[in-house]
């Protein structure tokens, strides 16, 4: 009978426990929009396939009248459970409790699972909903932090790491989601930054709210640290859902193969693109048009829109699509475009993924502020990703591939297995009113008709150079394909490159122009 | 993203222009002026603590002309070139936002005595 009354004892200490700060504090919760910690996890896990770790967890300290405070599960939920029938270690702190807060115990709950994940190569997924350092603990807080913030470096690249951001995430506390590979955000919950509003405000003068200092669309749209966004957490969640089943679980295998499909989208992939390299069109149904079913999970959509990169899958195959989008800023690369280019390809690259790159560019934005915020800088982390890149590299050339964005965009010379480019590609050393513009210049200048001798001109280089065979005469490109071979092209490419072996020299690490 | 009938604008990149949209971020970029070397501009958001100038007055380059208080820091700001004081557009007290038109001077021989 004893184990019958040690059962229900634990059952009840377990449902207090449970209930995290408590029905009056759950009400609050409910009442700003937001799903409890609980909720949260298991919405977003498989039916009945949570289970938890350390919900007995208490705090320790003694300062500050916290010696009578009982912290339910220290204020984070940790656990283990599958997405799609795969395991993820995961863990969400609770609002509830003490508003989140971050001491000593609770970091150490999240540590402990992180090692866990790493330890059993499974995904780890941290959600976030906290208001900062547990005050009370002081230093312990900040050694919390600082050990996150260690396995999160420790594991990037060995396991993927997603951070979702349900709550307040202020002060040190962004640095972990910042270390993480994929970030999600939700409309109005979200908020994340260094310093608040009111620091700034008592500080420097300047006046702003929460939300538009670091709520989700800011940092979906402006700063670049969100790469999902959602406008309620239920499509958050379903969103995780999603990329978890498109990634692999860790960098020693690969992405769980499904049944291959064709393309669904009936867009003929020959009309897609106007002739006129000025106009502009949606490069997204170039991805669609190749795409198993065509279905395409776009990373960071609204922050620097002029680079377009996602997963979708090829053959039943998850691979990795980096395209220019003429439709934002003619397509050009920027400090943005290449920085969020820059960091996918090196995702891509450690996780066995491979990088299929489609080209339509005019160059490098001009412009003082480009130069002055660093776009050399910028622009070198897309050659160092591409170049230190051994998965499988295909680069097709739809249309536009001018001067260093050209070398940029996964070129021969950085090292890409297969070049492909469309007959209507112009690969050349700029745009050809440019290009005729400075070698023309003396015969355009003593015209009688400037115009008409430049328009000549032009024309006479577009013939000669703005096109893919002087470059598919050096090699440069393997081969000038139609449209519609291009699929068929990339499912061979990647057949071709399926046991593909490269070497980098040894060394501890590189050092990319961060 | 939007998906409604995008209403494109021509954008020059190099010698070409092509039609596109442009982003929000790209529209709020921060448009290049030449420094006008005439005129004392706040590098920081702060509050003025200290003005040991006089309109009109000369001042020789290297002398304290404002201290800015920003950041729990005294910043101070030093004469660039011996120049007058034409206009002082801010009071003690004042707290000034970043790229504040603070001092105004003109050359010395701009004004005859």
């Amino acid at each position: 009978m004893t184990l019958k009354k040690n059962i229900l004892a634990l059952r009840q200490k377990k449902a207090i426990v449970e209930k995290g700060g408590g029905d009056k504090a759950i009400e609050k919760q409910v009442a700003m929009g937001k799903m409890t910690a609980r909720e949260r996890i298991l919405g977003l896990l498989d039916a009945n396939s949570f289970y938890e770790y350390d919900l007995f967890v208490e705090h320790e300290e003694t300062n500050f009248g916290m010696e009578n405070k009982v912290l339910a599960g220290d204020g984070v939920i940790t656990g283990t459970g599958n997405i799609n029938g795969a395991p993820v270690c995961i863990y969400a702190q609770d609002f509830t409790v003490m508003g989140g807060s971050l001491g000593l115990k609770h970091a150490r709950k999240i540590t402990k699972i992180m090692d866990h994940a790493m330890k059993m190569k499974v995904p780890c997924i941290g959600i976030n909903d906290s208001g900062g350092a547990r005050i009370q603990e002081g230093i312990g807080a900040l050694a919390g932090y600082g050990e996150i913030f260690y396995r999160n470096t420790m594991a990037s690249g060995v396991i993927p790491q997603i951070s979702v951001i349900l709550g307040p995430c202020a002060g040190g506390a962004v640095y972990s989601p910042a270390l993480t590979d994929f970030v999600f955000v939700v409309e109005n919950i979200s908020k994340m930054f260094i310093t608040g509003p009111n620091v700034i405000e008592s500080v420097l003068g300047e006046k702003i709210s929460q939300e538009d200092l670091g709520g989700a669309r800011v940092h979906a749209e402006i700063t670049g640290n969100a790469h999902f966004y959602a406008l309620t957490e239920k499509e958050c969640l379903n969103q995780i859902k999603e990329l978890v089943s498109l990634i692999p679980h860790s960098n020693q295998v690969k992405a769980v193969k499904v049944k291959p499909m064709k393309p669904s989208s009936r867009k003929n992939i020959e009309k897609i693109i106007p002739s006129d390299p000025k106009q502009p069109y949606d490069v997204r149904d170039v991805i669609f048009a190749l795409a198993d079913d065509s279905k395409f999970l776009e990373v960071q959509e609204l922050w620097a829109p002029n680079i377009v990169i996602g997963f979708g899958r090829m053959n039943g195959d998850t691979v990795g699509f980096v395209a220019n989008q003429p439709m934002y800023l003619a397509g050009v690369l920027d400090c943005d475009a290449s920085d969020k280019a820059a960091r996918f390809i090196r995702f891509c690259d450690a996780f066995n993924i491979p990088i299929i790159t489609l080209e339509d560019m005019p160059g490098y934005l001009p412009g003082v502020d480009q130069e002055h915020a660093g776009v050399i800088r910028h622009g070198a982390k897309m050659l160092y990703a591409y170049s230190e890149a051994t998965v499988p590299k295909i680069t097709v050339i739809l249309r536009k591939a001018y001067g260093g964005g050209y070398i940029a965009m996964n070129s021969r010379h950085l090292g890409a297995d297969f070049m492909f480019a469309w007959p209507g590609a112009e690969i050349a050393v700029m745009g050809p009113e440019g290009a005729a513009n400075i070698i023309f210049r003396k015969e355009i200048m003593e015209a009688e008709d400037e115009d008409a001798m430049r328009q000549q001109k032009v024309k006479e280089y577009i013939e000669k150079f703005a096109n893919p065979f002087v470059a598919a005469a050096k090699g440069y490109i393997d081969a000038v394909i139609e449209p519609s071979e291009t699929r068929e092209l990339l499912l061979h490419s990647l057949g071709v490159s399926q046991h593909k072996d490269d070497y980098r020299p040894a060394k501890k690490h590189g050092i990319p122009p961060f | 993203m939007k998906k409604e009938t995008p209403e494109y604008v021509q954008f020059a990149v190099t010698a070409r222009k092509y039609k596109t949209l442009l982003t929000k971020k790209y529209l709020n970029r921060k448009v290049w002026v030449d420094p006008n070397p005439f005129e004392i501009q706040s590098f920081i958001p702060g509050t003025i603590v200290q003005i040991p100038i006089k309109e009109g007055h000369v001042v020789k380059e290297g002398e304290l002309i404002l201290i800015v208080e920003a950041m729990k820091m005294r910043n101070r700001i030093l004469m660039p070139f011996t120049a007058r004081i034409k206009k002082i557009n801010v009071v003690l007290g004042e707290r000034v936002p970043k790229d504040t038109l603070m001092i105004e001077l003109e050359p010395v021989d701009s004004k005859k005595k």
